[in-house]
């Protein structure tokens, strides 16, 4: 159906980004609630599968093997934003040092009680890390610092700011969106935006 | 919860029938929407453009509408945007384009006996007077609303008239009798909130200015699940 007096943007620019997204230079902002602020002194991350558990403060996470990436991230509400880089810990890495059994279902939880969920392939099998530097610096409170789940082959509502949890079981629940109308998977390339795409 | 009973959420033909000039850079559209469903106060649409040689821009719009209204969109133009211009300068009475929704289960208000405190930068006014227009008498609703200057100002004439909201507009950029200058500060929101009643608070615009009163309202001591946000740029 074709809007009449409609023409839009360059074609080009968007060709390497899923459908129904467009670039952005900016880094917006979308939080369920307000931002959360915590130090990095106060901050502890749980991983468990329910026998195991192992909880990491600020120093536990960086005594870790850290990675770097660089990838495109996509929101649901349609903006992507191409080559950003973060620092981390891959999940990968942190499920071998807790010792957890790779059940097929991962629960993440946040400070300020945010939750969303998706299979444990997606974070041991790609490039899924806790990351705790942006493009060079700090993670800003707004964007999840000082540590967030990063799924980037995911929607990023998948990539749980303020991480504090993740909780590995052979049942699958839903989070915070997932239970709200969005898809329980997300894929941005199949355009998995929400309960029945 | 809204959407308790899911359908597929398709694309759907949306026919515009009403166009209303808000302010110089915002507009009201009223859509024909084929077996709409209804919305509740706070949902959103997705909207989609069709180039002629097939090229597609989808965006989120909030609807504007109170529940059981034909649905709504206030748009504001983005400078730089690619669909705002369009539906702002160029779409008239009689033009079609895609939609799906309405969408989302979290920033959404369903009638409650509590006190109810909208705050709003710019056009994140658009779904709070969805909220305000589903409000019921027994919920005292107070709107804070914050704009550059007074042409900025959307839905000026209601809130202006609605002897049941109780509005308190801040003009950023402007001095003027009769509303506050400079943005909303920690005292404006301490007059507006009475914690020991409560209120459902929900706060929509721009990232810098839901940022700024969610960070005040905490340090008022508000129960950080009674805020809702809503963020956009």
């Amino acid at each position: 159906m074709v809007t009449r007096g409609f023409t839009g943007r360059a074609r080009s620019a968007s060709d390497a980004v899923p459908p129904g997204q467009y670039v952005t230079a900016d880094f917006p902002v979308l939080t369920a609630g307000p931002t959360i602020a915590i130090e990095p002194e106060e901050w502890e991350l749980t991983i468990g599968d329910g026998a195991t558990s192992k909880t990491y403060d600020w120093d536990d996470l960086h005594g870790l093997p850290m990675v770097t990436i660089t990838t495109d991230i996509h929101c649901v509400t349609h903006w992507s934003k191409r080559d950003t880089t973060w620092e981390g810990v891959s999940i990968s890495t942190l499920f071998d040092d807790a010792g957890v059994d790779d059940l097929p279902f991962a629960l993440v939880s946040s400070y300020g009680g945010y939750t969303t969920n998706l299979p444990v392939a997606d974070l041991v099998d790609r490039d899924a890390m806790i990351a705790v530097r942006f493009d060079g610096g700090e993670i800003a409170a707004e964007h999840g610092g000082p540590a967030r789940l990063l799924v980037p082959h995911l929607y990023l509502w998948k990539s749980a700011k303020w991480v504090r949890d993740i909780r590995l079981s052979d049942d699958e629940q839903q989070g915070f969106w997932e239970t709200a109308g969005y898809h329980n998977y997300g894929d941005p390339w199949r355009e998995q935006r929400y309960y029945s795409d | 919860m809204a959407g308790s009973v899911r359908r597929a959420l398709g694309w759907r033909t949306a026919t515009v029938v009403d166009s209303i000039a808000e302010t110089a850079t915002a507009r009201s559209l009223g859509l024909d929407v084929a077996a709409w469903s209804g919305h509740a106060a706070g949902q959103h649409v997705d909207i989609r453009l069709t180039a002629e040689d097939g090229y597609q821009a989808t965006r989120s719009y909030s609807v504007s509408s109170g529940p059981g209204e034909a649905p709504q969109i206030t748009v504001e133009r983005v400078d730089d945007g690619e669909v705002s211009p369009y539906l702002v300068d160029v779409a008239e009475k009689g033009d079609t384009f895609e939609v799906r929704g309405p969408i989302g289960g979290y920033f959404v208000w369903e009638p409650a006996a509590q006190p109810l405190v909208l705050i709003a930068g710019g056009s994140g006014i658009a779904p709070l007077r969805a909220m305000w227009r589903a409000g019921t008498l027994r919920a005292p609703i107070t709107v804070v609303y914050s704009a550059r200057d007074v042409d900025r100002l959307i839905f000026r004439d209601e809130l202006d008239s609605d002897a049941t909201l109780a509005v308190r507009v801040h003009l950023t950029r402007e001095q003027r009798p009769g509303f506050r200058s400079g943005r909303v500060g920690i005292d404006d929101l301490n007059e507006v909130i009475d914690a020991r009643v409560a209120p459902a608070i929900y706060v929509c615009g721009p990232t810098s200015f839901v940022e700024s009163v969610s960070r005040h309202l905490l340090t008022l001591d508000v129960d950080r699940r009674t805020i809702r946000t809503e963020r956009f740029g």
